[in-house]
């Protein structure tokens, strides 16, 4: 049966999981339809997993698509796409009753009915080989799938095939000719009886929307943040950052530096931001342990700087490419000494370029380092959303070098540092040194019992007026009620969802994101006290006590008896169902 | 030069650079201090080579020569134990302006900091270097450092020694280095000359100067002081060709008390220079785009 004969069945939204080998090409195909949903005013979240071993193995990409709001990459899917009998047997659990699996029919040899699954067998390999030719080999089956799902799907075929060839056109001519054999193979394929879906046209708001992932979005909010130097040694999940940042600043006329190991990466950005500039270092969870001693002396100095930490799983070098939250209380206390720091946490794709611009903001504005909390699921996720508007957000880089007045002090107690750096003249004849020991307003070294004392009250200032500025975050669903269920960084938007699911059992339910970690926004606890409980959810440990990393400060911070914790260490992203039955547990008093 | 760098100012010469405008806080050395030595002539170079007195920056670690910034009355920082060197290649690169000194002892260069060296050293970054080698921990109170003979009996080897040292000339000249001199605190006019040629290399340049530390290690370079009886013998020049490596790792075979003088010389390009091409060709091919516009295809390129 040819597409098209089927009226196709009108969908809301779709979760299409791809199940494969990582050397299969399944994230490019799901970065294609991500894409291609945020082209056509639909909403999209992909998760991906990717095995930490270069050599490949399984490897799953998962796509929700919708037409109203995306908050998540799906608990269960609606179709399967599976390349092998491994990839079959290991995800077939993960379809929805009913579902639909499509598979290779040469590779895939036992099938299990059940569930009121739809099996449909395709030859994905020979099919392909077929349109593209022997010497191919199997490479291309990826786009062959491709073509498929846009046939099952009533995708916009030009549009997609737009997007496909932009990828492929900075490749050799050969290779987008062949990819096109395969996928117009597999549009045309005769797949049986499947129904045909369509989906409901999004709302298109005004201007463009964009598709991409997370550590872009960090990328090009830095840049936008006025952001030309650093310095920074690969790590996953970090590394894409710093790939674009050494590609990209040469051509804003920065430098960005791959250093010898972490030490030597956090000490060259200080040394730029010494210099006057806005700079920036990052690393996972491993490479902020070994920045801590010199983040201290940055919070010490008052030296203004971002530090990224894409969060993995820990300790040590422990799941590379899988999400944990378990790096909070490093980002805030990870350092010797009282060395007060901002710790910020974006709660989405689109987040990520505008913590990136209020962390520069920040970090010029109290002279102190600034770290952003990200993690592994943030980094590799595709979402679509508004295009930042440039004419609005964009600072442009500036260095303070005025010939600075006779009475200037690198540390005046009564106001924040502002560093005057190198090639700044002193009308005083009096030059300052930055200094890591206790020092005076001159920056000698001091000490005094006194003097430590108030230097230490300056610096701690800087917090006391960050939280003073931070806005109170606004409660989604319920403003009082049964329960407050509290999260932070990209637990946001199955928080968000599971909130919106529970009323349905008859709770009042509202949820409240944090994106300033540290220090806390102001009349948190007006909120807190509007709800019987407070669940805080997040990707880290229960602990001794039975609390996560957030949970504990809050309760430390609150001295608020309601507040609980739901943590769990899988490495894998929250799942709504995981978020409301452990959000039920503790509204039965179970928790 | 960099976008984000107001264009260079003309600057109107200020009065002439003296010891006495370059003079700050007075060191906390001890009395006899080899490094007194080392900063006084560190005055000496800067007085004749008048730079703009605001694009002078000290930079040192941790240490009792690493106190250096606060005796200098310059833009300077003093940061943490052996990081003096990549926090300098982050002031060299992203401000071609301003000139980088960087000081400190054998334990924060060698030791703590050895990795860093090699790296600054084989990326040839713009800076001048000088290590006051004292062949022991002086701030921390004599525990045994990198350079310490054998023998050498400090608080962490009360018997003395064992850990076979290194040697600084060979591993200098390993790490890639472009300019590697010696010199000894005890003479002076040797001392000046080295550190004025050091800073008029185009490089990673780097003099490691004996500096003794009367407190806890005394007599430690007796051998080369001809006023305790030793012999200072320069390198010279007319038979030690500077440009040759194997030349160079030959002299540097014996260091007890061995030669001074530079040992080793050679051009070849910064990687401030390197990275200066990238964005001088990078933006030749951007041409005439803004900054704005530049991140705006990026954006657009999402759609
Ligand atoms: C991370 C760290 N480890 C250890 C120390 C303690 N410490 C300070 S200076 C120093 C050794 C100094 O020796 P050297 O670099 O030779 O300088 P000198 O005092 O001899 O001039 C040590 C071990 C420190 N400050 N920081
Ligand atoms: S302890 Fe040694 S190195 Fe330190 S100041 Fe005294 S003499 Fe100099
Ligand atoms: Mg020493």
């Amino acid at each position: 049966m040819s597409p098209g004969l089927y009226a196709p069945h009108s969908l809301r939204n779709a979760v299409i999981r791809f199940a494969g080998n990582s050397q299969d090409g399944i994230q490019s195909i799901g970065g294609f339809l991500a894409r291609l949903a945020g082209r056509t005013a639909q909403e999209v979240m992909t998760y991906m997993t990717i095995p930490s071993t270069i050599s490949g193995g399984p490897s799953i990409f998962q796509v929700h698509i919708g037409s109203g709001e995306v908050l998540h990459a799906g608990d269960e899917a609606d179709v399967l796409v599976a390349f092998y009998q491994h990839s079959y047997d290991s995800h077939l659990g993960a379809l929805r009753d009913g579902g639909v699996c499509l598979y290779d029919s040469g590779e895939v040899k036992e099938v299990r009915h059940e569930r009121g699954i739809k099996h449909i067998g395709i030859p994905f390999t020979a099919a392909t080989v077929e349109a593209v030719g022997g010497s191919t080999r199997d490479r291309g089956k990826n786009m062959f799938v491709l073509g498929l799902v846009c046939a099952v799907f009533n995708l916009d075929k030009e549009k997609l095939i737009g997007i496909v060839s932009r990828q492929f056109g900075k490749k050799d001519e050969s290779v987008l000719r062949n990819a096109m054999l395969a996928f117009d193979a597999g549009f045309a394929y005769e797949v049986g009886d499947l129904e045909r879906f369509a989906f409901e046209h999004g709302e298109a708001g005004d201007g463009h929307r964009i598709s991409t992932d997370g550590n872009q979005m960090l990328t090009a909010g830095l840049i936008a943040a006025g952001v030309r130097y650093g310095a920074a040694y690969p790590i996953t999940p970090w590394s894409s950052i710093m790939e674009s940042l050494r590609a990209e600043l040469p051509k804003y006329g920065g430098i960005y530096v791959q250093a010898e190991d972490e030490l030597a990466a956090v000490s060259m950005t200080l040394g730029a931001a010494f210099a006057g500039h806005l700079a920036v270092t990052g690393s996972a969870g491993p490479g902020l342990s070994l920045k801590m001693e010199a983040l201290s002396y940055a919070s010490m100095a008052e030296l203004p700087i971002i530090v990224i930490n894409v969060q993995r799983g820990g300790p040590s070098t422990g799941l590379p490419t899988s999400v944990e939250q378990s790096d909070l209380m490093q980002a805030i206390y990870g350092s010797h000494g009282d060395c007060p720091r901002i710790v910020l946490a974006p709660q989405d794709v689109e987040d990520c370029f505008y913590i990136a611009l209020e962390a520069g903001r920040l970090a010029r504005k109290y002279s102190c380092p600034v770290i952003i909390l990200s993690d592994q699921a943030l980094s590799s996720r595709i979402e679509a959303f508004a295009e930042p508007d440039l004419d609005v957000h964009w600072v442009e880089p500036h260095i303070d070098l005025s010939t600075r007045r006779e009475d200037y002090r690198p540390y005046p107690l009564d106001r924040t540092t502002q560093h005057a750096p190198p090639g700044s003249r002193m009308s005083s004849g009096k030059y300052p040194v930055i200094s890591g020991l206790e020092h005076d307003e001159w920056g000698h070294p001091s000490g005094s019992p006194k003097m430590h004392s108030q230097m230490t009250g300056k610096r701690r200032q800087k917090l006391i007026d960050a939280a003073a500025e931070f806005p109170l975050p606004k409660v989604h669903g319920h403003q009082e009620g049964d329960v407050l269920i509290v999260g932070w960084g990209s637990t946001y938007g199955p928080i968000k969802e599971s909130a919106d699911r529970l009323p349905a059992e008859g709770f009042k339910v509202g949820a409240l994101h944090l994106r300033h970690l540290h220090p806390l926004p102001n009349g948190l606890e007006t909120i807190f006290n509007r709800y019987e409980h407070i669940v805080v959810v997040e990707m880290n440990d229960y602990g001794a006590y039975g609390y996560g990393q957030m949970a504990t400060l809050l309760r430390a911070r609150y001295c608020n008896p309601a507040i609980k914790s739901l943590c769990k260490t899988d490495g894998l992203a929250f799942r709504i169902r995981e978020i409301v039955t452990g959000v039920e547990k503790h509204l039965a008093g179970a928790g | 030069m960099s976008t984000v760098l107001p264009s260079a100012t003309v600057t109107e010469p200020e009065d002439r650079l003296t010891k006495k405008a370059l003079t700050a806080d007075h060191p906390t050395w001890c009395p006899g201090c080899g490094d007194f030595a080392v900063l006084n002539i560190f005055y000496r170079v800067l007085e004749k080579l008048q730079y703009p007195h605001e694009k002078i920056v000290c930079v040192a670690g941790i240490g009792c020569s690493s106190r250096f910034p606060y005796f200098m009355n310059t833009h300077g920082i003093h940061f943490i134990h052996g990081r003096a060197l990549p926090l300098a290649t982050g002031i060299s690169l992203s401000r071609p302006d301003v000139h980088v000194f960087v000081f400190g002892g054998d334990g924060d260069g060698f030791s703590i900091g050895g990795n860093h060296l090699n790296h600054a050293a084989r990326k040839n970054v713009k800076l001048t270097y000088v290590i006051m080698d004292n062949f022991v921990y002086g701030l921390t109170k004599k525990q045994t450092s990198p350079t310490s003979p054998i023998g050498f009996k400090s608080k962490t080897d009360p018997t003395g020694s064992v850990d076979r040292p290194i040697n600084p000339m060979k591993q200098l000249l390993a790490s890639g280095a472009t300019f590697i001199a010696r010199t000894h605190a005890a003479q002076v006019k040797h001392m000046e000359q080295m550190f004025e040629r050091a800073i008029l290399h185009d490089g990673f340049s780097v003099v490691e100067c004996l500096s003794e530390c009367v407190m806890f290690y005394a007599g430690a370079f007796d051998d080369s002081t001809p006023r305790k009886g030793g012999t200072f013998e320069a390198v010279d020049e007319t038979q030690h060709d500077v440009t040759d490596e194997v030349a160079a790792f030959k002299l540097a075979e014996n260091l007890a008390p061995g030669k001074f003088g530079v040992y080793y010389q050679v051009q070849r390009p910064t990687k401030n220079d390197l990275e200066q091409k990238w964005i001088t060709d990078t933006q030749a091919k951007t041409g005439g785009v803004s900054q704005k516009d530049l991140l705006r295809k990026r954006l657009e390129a999402m759609r």
